[in-house]
């Protein structure tokens, strides 16, 4: 897979683009949909993230009951790539800050 | 339990067992993907639904992600409908054609149900009396079944 290579990029940016963006980390969300099989979320939570089998389990669920879960974390950088990989196996996944 | 459909076997390949309607049914799953991915049209919601946002409240972002990754998300998608159109007729398939199958047979199914409109609670009932979308139902059902039978397979320690 290559969609959103983790490799950093060296972008100069403006200083005011510093203060702007703080230093917060940012996660990505699963929201529930009608059409995705519940095994099938399962297996992409264990394939993509490496969870065990009762964890991506416990965040499938989430999904199913609470409508959405935190499926993880990090740099913008890892949860674009992250993002690209679910939407890849057709996940309604998006990410926002960590706040 | 019903016989599985697909079955990892013993040296790593995967049997693929189906009948001959059952192959018919999934033989239109490539064209079908294809024809949506080459249609293009950005307001179609089954390809919105493909190619989500990125950033729940932020377009621009989510504009600068697609631009992005788009490219390479339609690659693999047509990669996978065209490993999938090339070994439709095959009774043993690799774990990455496996996996290719699996692919485009969610991708049809997502396509699939957001033009029914699908709840969690579709039935066929609710499909009575428009064969066409009955019809859709029937393949969007039959493809659940297959699906579930994939992951299966797929999913290691079983």
């Amino acid at each position: 897979m290559t969609a959103g290579s983790t490799a950093p990029v060296e972008v100069e940016r403006p200083a005011e683009e510093e203060i702007i963006e703080p230093d917060v980390p940012w996660i990505v969300i699963v929201w529930n949909d009608p059409i995705n099989l519940m095994s099938y979320v399962v297996f992409v939570f264990q394939k993509l993230f490496g969870y065990p089998r009762a964890q991506a389990t416990k965040l499938m669920l989430d999904v199913h009951h609470k409508g959405k879960a935190v499926v993880a974390s990090g740099s913008r950088e890892k949860c674009e790539f992250d993002v690209s990989r679910l939407h890849a196996h057709g996940l309604w996944a998006t990410m926002q800050r960590d706040r | 339990m019903a016989l599985e459909r697909v079955k990892r076997t013993r040296n790593g390949g995967f049997l693929v067992r189906l009948t001959t309607s059952e192959r018919e049914t999934i033989r239109g799953v490539p064209s079908m993907l294809r024809d949506l991915l080459r249609g293009g049209d950005p307001a179609d919601p089954a390809l919105q639904r493909l190619f989500p946002p990125a950033y729940a409240d932020d377009p621009e972002r989510s504009a600068e992600f697609a631009h992005m990754v788009h490219d390479d998300l339609l690659a693999q998608r047509m990669a996978a409908v065209d490993t999938m159109e090339r070994t439709i007729d095959a009774d043993r398939l690799s774990e990455d054609e496996v996996a290719a199958w699996l692919a485009a047979i969610n991708d049809v199914r997502l396509m699939l149900g957001v033009r029914l409109d699908v709840t969690e609670a579709s039935t066929p009932l609710d499909f009575e009396g428009d064969d066409e979308r009955a019809a859709s139902y029937a393949v969007y059902a039959f493809l659940s079944w297959l699906e579930e039978d994939v992951v299966s397979a797929l999913t290691p320690g079983r």
